[in-house]
């Protein structure tokens, strides 16, 4: 944490740290602490009088339909996107470490949906399921599958999840291969020689050795498909049809903005922020174990 | 009598080895073909936007999914570059360009900038409230922009910063990743050079200068990339915050330009896509041998 060896200075790193630590106070502490401070707040309708309401903010949010449906949806989301994305990109990484000389390329030729937006990777989508002028969109009607992902609920979720696994299948790539590279080819081909199948071979020894990256992975799939998917639902289906896709960020959006419901959106955000907070202190738990089998 | 015996299992042995070798390269191939399948499935969005957007509005609107190139490829350009998409847009392409680049670069300087110096203070001095700046920093992890979305813009607005390109990057360049990152090298510089430079007569700012910038170079161009990309690609944070064309990016644009569909330009949206999805993507790719180990390490 400290080096031994230090400068005597004793203003000098204030001055220093000060431009970070104004802009965390100004634009992260006390926004958060207003959120937490609203969250226990009601204005009436004309907003010219406002109320301590202790819990009652939250209470409301925990019995409203509309809210534990966004939790579901939510919930269901996320999995779909971090499940598809880490399987995908796992798959693709075990068959580019079996290939020595092809792997660089095959990287090279993965990695860039990683730059693409969110909203920019939403509207590329457009163009393949749109009904009347995307590919497998027009493909679907003309089989005679009713597809319209601006009607139908489970076509929509699954054309947010498509494209928001899309996006993120490179940055799992990236470490899977990372992860599997490290993986000594000695104990490998001990366990080949000793005539273990390839199956087997994968689920007894490579998998668990590759549990961190897995773990880690999780928690950024995870933390991603709450926050970073905003862009790919704005774009594809603004929360819809029926609040189909409307995920929790995707609400407090559409509370604070549209309905400008200060009390409520600000109780959402405090929500947020515990979720944020126990996935971050899930993720150092696991961190700190290097979990292995 | 032993002689063909031995010859029929060297035979036998060859002939293991011969198949052996041929199931290996009938993997190999399989696996390539796989793999190729999945590069293509991939670039298959792209291909298709790439294609359509050098054709004109009726073969696109028609549905007819184009997967060759067609002869309006420079015009459709011309139109989004100049003026952007007639009905739904409020700034043309090129102005939202330049927009998304002054966000993205002063995120990105921003972020290292405050992040070098921050880190710098906290690993090569003590002095009281230490620990406490390092956890403020820290903590921030915890609050991605999303979740304190409108306390933040209530502060913005406060400030009257809103539609400037000081709200829309301000906000966003306190970075906790880069911080961290910067830290975990600076612990890794010999306690033997800060002596040397200090028997040297050389002040903290001296040995900042000649000696800390010139080895975090490497660093310094991995977080480029990564903070590049993401401040480029910023969404919800310019959505509220542009509400006029002024400071409008790109990413914000484009999502606009679709508009209510009915009156979508799609050839239009289609180049424009390609524009907004280049500098990001060139970035990534001719910087991608810092940008893997930057990600790999800040990620760690």
């Amino acid at each position: 944490m400290q080096k031994r060896v230090i400068f005597p200075d004793k203003g000098l790193p204030y001055l220093l740290l000060a431009p970070q630590l104004a802009i965390t106070f100004v634009f992260f502490f006390l926004p958060a602490g207003q959120a937490i401070w609203f969250s226990f707040l009601r204005q009436d309708a004309f907003g010219n009088r406002t109320e301590f309401v202790w819990f009652e903010n939250f209470a409301e949010l925990f019995a409203d339909p509309l809210y534990l449906g966004s939790i579901r949806v939510t919930v269901v989301f996320s999995l779909a996107v971090t499940v598809l994305a880490m399987s995908v990109a796992l798959g693709l990484a075990v068959l580019a470490d079996r290939q020595i000389r092809g792997a660089t390329a095959y990287k090279t030729l993965l990695i860039w949906p990683y730059a693409i937006a969110p909203a920019v990777a939403a509207i590329l989508w457009i163009f393949i399921f749109h009904p009347q002028i995307g590919l497998a969109g027009r493909f679907l009607n003309g089989i005679g599958v009713a597809w319209d992902y601006k009607l139908n609920g489970a076509q929509a979720l699954a054309v947010v999840v498509l494209a928001s696994a899309w996006k993120q299948v490179s940055y799992n790539f990236l470490f899977f291969l990372a992860g599997l590279q490290s993986i000594p080819r000695s104990v490998l081909e001990a366990a080949a020689i000793d005539g273990a199948s390839e199956a087997r071979r994968f689920w007894t020894i490579v998998f668990p050795l590759l549990s961190p990256t897995t773990f880690f992975l999780l928690v950024i799939n995870i933390t991603y498909a709450f926050f970073d998917t905003f862009g790919v639902i704005d774009a594809l289906t603004k929360g819809g049809p029926a609040q189909a896709t409307t995920t929790l960020i995707y609400r407090a959006y559409i509370d604070g903005r549209v309905n400008l419901d200060l009390g409520s959106s600000s109780a959402q955000s405090v929500v947020l922020m515990v979720a944020v907070i126990a996935l971050t202190a899930v993720q150092f738990r696991y961190i700190e174990r290097k979990v292995h089998y | 009598m032993h002689a063909p015996v031995a010859a029929a299992a060297l035979a036998e042995a060859e002939r293991a080895t011969r198949a052996a070798d041929r199931a290996r390269r009938t993997g190999a191939i399989v696996t390539h073909a796989i793999l190729i399948l999945g590069v293509a499935l991939f670039a298959l969005p792209i291909w298709i936007v790439l294609m359509g957007s050098t054709h004109d509005a009726a073969t696109v609107s028609r549905g007819e999914v184009p997967l060759l190139p067609g002869s309006e490829g420079l015009a459709n350009y011309l139109t989004a570059w100049g003026e952007g998409s007639a009905k739904t847009t409020r700034a043309p392409v090129s102005a939202m360009m330049l927009n998304s680049f002054v966000m993205a670069l002063l995120i990105t300087f921003g972020k290292i900038a405050i992040s070098l110096t921050s880190a710098y203070a906290v690993v090569f001095f003590r002095f009281p409230g230490r620990m406490i700046a390092f956890w403020s920093i820290f903590i921030t992890l915890m609050l991605p922009v999303e979740v304190r979305i409108f306390p933040t813009f209530k502060v913005v607005s406060d400030l009257g910063l809103v539609n400037t390109y000081a709200g829309l990057i301000v906000p966003l360049i306190a970075s906790a990743t880069a911080t961290l990152l910067f830290r975990q090298f600076f612990l890794t510089i010999p306690d033997e050079l800060v002596e040397a430079a200090k028997m040297d007569g050389a002040g903290p700012m001296r040995f900042f200068k000649d000696v800390v910038l010139p080895l975090s170079t490497t660093n310094m161009a991995a977080l480029f990339v990564i903070m590049f990309v993401y401040g480029w690609n910023q969404y919800l944070w310019p959505l509220l915050i542009t509400t006029t064309g002024d400071v409008e990016t790109i990413v914000i644009g484009i999502v606009r330009m679709l508009g209510s569909e009915a009156d979508t330009d799609w050839h239009i949206v289609m180049a424009t896509t390609v524009m907004a999805l280049i500098p990001p993507v060139a970035v990534v790719i001719l910087m991608q041998r810092w940008f893997v180990k930057g990600l790999v390490e800040s990620e760690k």
